[in-house]
């Protein structure tokens, strides 16, 4: 469960049915879990009327057939969410209001899927969210600027221009991504050692 | 008349400093002893002549060089001025509301001349000449914000107004005190504030949204809000934190009065006709501690905001390395003797 | 007087009927020059010193906000209210000097929105005007629909579809015509925001139809025009400035606690935007809550009140102003 500290860092909640027809669903590795809770509380033909969108990622096909179980209208199961992303836009670029998008699973994942759905307009509040799995996070260099994926530790180094960064929890939507701060500009021969945190 | 500017800089040799005139009219954050956050929100209008509220929109003696300053750091990361697309005809309002405060308040420096949407305008300190039609972003060099606060001192940040929030949706910031607007643009009231501790607690940023959204065109209010920064680098940026940090470990008692610097950020709010949306301009005003000391007044009251400042605020405005140092050297200046209250030099 | 906007000295400039209920005028600067520019959906509250009797209304402006030599409003003749739009109707002339506040926007539209789709009803069509001549002038994506009683009462409905072709549909309701609210809803592409301005149940249909089909509310828009209702005199206890005021039938709260010099905030002069919010420190008896502002909860605990629109029956009523 990712753990409320600053504002800015972002809170996500449970999966709830919400009106209209067309329903939008994508989740990687745990996050079906998170689809399969929702399906308990869902009313009649709202599967009828959803895609899912699933990416198993180290989870092999533990949720696969329980999630096909739903008779979603639309099914895709991708290799990664980067392989996934030029379809999500498409169908963005061509849905209708009335549309609703649930994302579940790591923040990478959710902050991703959100970004492109920003993109086409889509409100970022009329989107439900759940985090489930790997706490990893997606981190950009404030000095930089490039973003290093799957961060699991504190302080991290930046794959891209090598300073040592302190994660920080203030995150950006439009980025998607925690901000990352050189730990030890005062005195660059101090390193800090990394330690196992976002898991 | 008009202004004397001065040719200095904001880094490398760092020759920026205040004539007396300016030290006389620098905009002392403290009214009291202590320090602690508050909505110390007031209507902006204008204050007594010779101070840095005569004019709505202050330009001073630093203007053509922290001008060029600004170039500098957009030449070096251009992601320090951006503005989202749906923000366009925030700029529009936000040229106009600077070209026509800055034509009236210094009129020997500048000049508007508007016949319907053909505008002509004249910056002379800078050397600029500009004929071009209000609302066409093909007559402009750069985008209408971008435009024009190449020309304004100090930091802007334009604000949509939205779903009971504000969103910081365009912005130009190369004088801030250590916040990314790369990384804070598109974040709401709440969101790029979350950095700064107890505030959240306290219920402030709730306040402060509350009156800050309900400013109308024709009513813009103001704060102060203050830090330290060693050497007078107006690019405190955390881009560029890796190269001005270490600043802060080579303050030594001796050099306390040179390098050490308190500034002060004169914050107004303003609503946009067109657009509705919302700007905070963000004016940077920098003194060292050797000028501030010329007043007597300022030298107790500034050691004791110091000296007993809550440790989470210190550690927020980057003052722990230097902090005792800073302390011992303001103790000398403080007699015990009382301060008046109010901002003052006396 | 409001804490929060400045006046405008202004001058009628023309006084146009348009049709059997809605009259539109024409205001310029009092001393010349331009008012001040504006955002489309904003209004501004004219002051209408009738007499020893001051009423404040306010009014969408139609004009468009690129052109700001004149401000026009356009005013529905109420024949059953405390007579602010009979007073204009009936009294305001051309050359007469009045007071207006500086514009206000409480319904601006999303500029972040790909299409801008605007529902109207009768006069509701007022901010339309405005915000189809701010979006035209940059080629913005916007379609109206507008449905009123019949063509002589859809007004502006011919200058619009002049203006704008096929972005306006007009329903006249004496024709059999009604917007296909599912069915439009459910067509438009995503990044569209909803504007609906008219009747009260016109916006209740709209905003329901909206929500089921799966929009969010944060892109549907509304204003309501309320003007505050007339009814039975009553007295009230202001104790912060320990003046008693007496509330005349034609009077709202508000218009009474200014009458004794007290001056509340204020921005839309109709129960939305909680500017005058006030607390109530003792009552005996009934609260005529009208407005769109306070819950539930605070409509029934009989701890606020909101004056512009809302009035009081009993014995006994103290507010803290």
């Amino acid at each position: 469960m990712a753990v409320k500290s600053i504002i800015s860092r972002p809170v996500y909640g449970t999966l709830s049915p919400q009106p209209g027809s067309d329903h939008l669903l994508i989740a990687d590795a745990e996050g079906a879990a998170a689809i399969l809770d929702l399906a308990k509380s869902t009313p009649d033909g709202f599967f009828a009327g959803a895609e899912i969108v699933f990416i198993p990622r180290g989870t092999g096909d533990k949720y696969t057939a329980a999630l096909k179980a739903l008779k979603p209208a639309r099914w895709y199961e991708g290799p990664s969410i980067a392989a996934a992303l030029p379809r999500l836009k498409q169908r963005l670029a061509t849905a209708h209001m009335g549309l609703r998008l649930y994302l579940a699973g790591t923040e990478g994942l959710i902050g991703q899927a959100m970004q492109a759905a920003l993109e086409v307009g889509i409100d970022h509040s009329s989107i439900q969210t759940e985090q489930r799995g790997s706490l990893a996070r997606r981190m950009q260099c404030v000095h930089c600027k490039g973003i290093t994926e799957d961060v699991t530790t504190q302080p991290a180094r930046c794959s891209h221009c090598g300073l040592m960064l302190l994660v920080r929890d203030h995150y950006s939507r439009r980025i998607a991504a925690f901000q990352g701060v050189c730990i030890n500009a005062e005195d660059p021969s101090q390193v800090p050692p990394m330690e196992e945190m976002f898991k | 008349m008009g202004i004397n500017f001065r040719d200095e800089t904001f880094r490398d040799d760092f020759t920026f400093s205040n004539s007396p005139e300016h030290i006389r009219r620098f905009p002392f954050p403290f009214h009291e002893d202590s320090y602690m956050y508050a909505v110390n929100i007031e209507p902006h209008v204008p204050g007594p002549k010779g101070s840095v509220l005569e004019n709505l929109i202050d330009v001073d003696e630093h203007y053509v060089s922290e001008m060029r300053d600004r170039a500098l750091v957009l030449a070096e990361d251009p992601l320090r001025c951006q503005s989202l697309p749906h923000m366009t005809l925030a700029g529009w309002d936000l040229l106009e509301l600077l070209m026509t405060e800055q034509a009236k308040g210094y009129p020997e420096h500048f000049s508007l001349t508007r016949d319907g949407d053909n505008w002509h305008w004249i910056n002379r300190p800078l050397g600029l000449d500009q004929k071009f039609v209000f609302g066409d972003l093909t007559t402009l060099p750069y985008g209408p914000m971008e435009y024009i606060t190449r020309q304004s001192q100090g930091d802007f940040c334009i604000l949509d107004q939205r779903d009971g929030n504000l969103w910081m949706d365009a912005g130009i910031v190369t004088t801030q005190a250590d916040w990314s607007l790369d990384f804070d643009i598109g974040m709401n009231f709440f969101e790029w504030h979350a950095p700064v501790p107890l505030a959240h607690e306290k219920g402030i940023f709730t306040r402060a949204l509350k009156f800050l959204s309900n400013i109308q065109q024709g009513k813009p209010a103001r704060r102060l809000n203050w830090t330290m920064t060693i050497n007078p680098r107006l690019d405190t940026s955390p881009e560029n934190y890796h190269k001005w940090g270490p600043d802060r470990t080579t303050v030594t008692p001796e050099n306390v009065g040179q390098k050490v610097h308190l500034r002060v950020e004169l914050q107004s709010f303003w609503r946009l006709p067109r657009s509705n949306a919302m700007v905070f301009p963000i004016r940077c005003y920098l003194i060292k501690m050797d000028e501030l000391v010329t007043s007597k007044k300022w030298a107790r009251r500034l050691h004791r905001v110091i000296r007993d400042l809550p440790e989470e605020l210190a550690t927020y405005k980057g003052l722990t390395l230097y902090r005792p140092t800073l302390v011992e050297w303001l103790a000398r200046y403080d007699d015990g003797a009382e301060t008046s209250p109010g901002f003052g030099p006396d | 007087m409001s804490a929060g906007t400045t006046k405008l000295d202004v001058t009628v400039a023309d006084v146009v009927p348009v049709n059997e209920l809605v009259t539109r005028f024409h205001f310029r600067q009092a001393d010349g020059g331009k008012l001040p520019t504006f955002s489309g959906g904003a209004h501004v509250v004219v002051e209408m010193r009738d007499g020893d009797r001051t009423r404040l209304n306010p009014y969408s402006l139609m004009s468009s906000p690129l052109d700001t030599a004149e401000y026009t409003i356009s005013v529905r003749r109420d024949d059953l209210g405390r007579g602010g739009s009979l007073f204009m109707h009936r009294q305001v002339r051309p050359g007469d000097r009045m007071v207006v506040s500086y514009p206000v926007n409480l319904f601006s539209l999303d500029l972040r929105a790909r299409k801008h789709l605007m529902i109207a009803g009768g006069i509701g069509i007022t901010p339309f005007v405005a915000q189809t001549a701010q979006l035209a002038a940059t080629s913005g994506n916007f379609e109206l629909h507008y449905a009123a009683r019949n063509a002589a009462l859809a007004t502006y409905g011919d200058v619009l579809t002049e203006r704008y072709g096929r972005r306006i549909h007009l329903y006249h309701d004496d024709r059999g015509e009604k917007i296909e609210l599912a069915r439009l809803l459910n067509a438009q592409p995503l990044g569209t925001h909803l504007y609906i301005c008219g009747p009260a149940p016109m916006i209740d249909w709209v905003r329901k139809t909206a929500g089921e089909a799966g929009w969010p509310p944060e892109t549907v828009h509304f204003e309501h025009f309320s003007a505050p209702q007339p009814g039975a005199p009553f007295d009230v206890e202001l104790a912060v400035s320990g003046k008693t005021i007496h509330v005349g039938e034609q009077q709202s709260l508000l218009e009474a606690i200014e009458a004794a010099g007290v001056d509340p905030p204020y921005l839309c002069r109709g129960g939305v935007c909680g500017q005058c919010e006030t607390n109530v420190i003792s009552s005996d008896g009934k609260f005529l809550h009208n407005d769109h502002w306070l819950t539930e909860e605070e409509h029934r605990s009989g701890k606020k009140i909101m004056p512009c629109v809302s009035r009081f029956e009993g014995r006994s009523l103290v507010l803290e102003r």
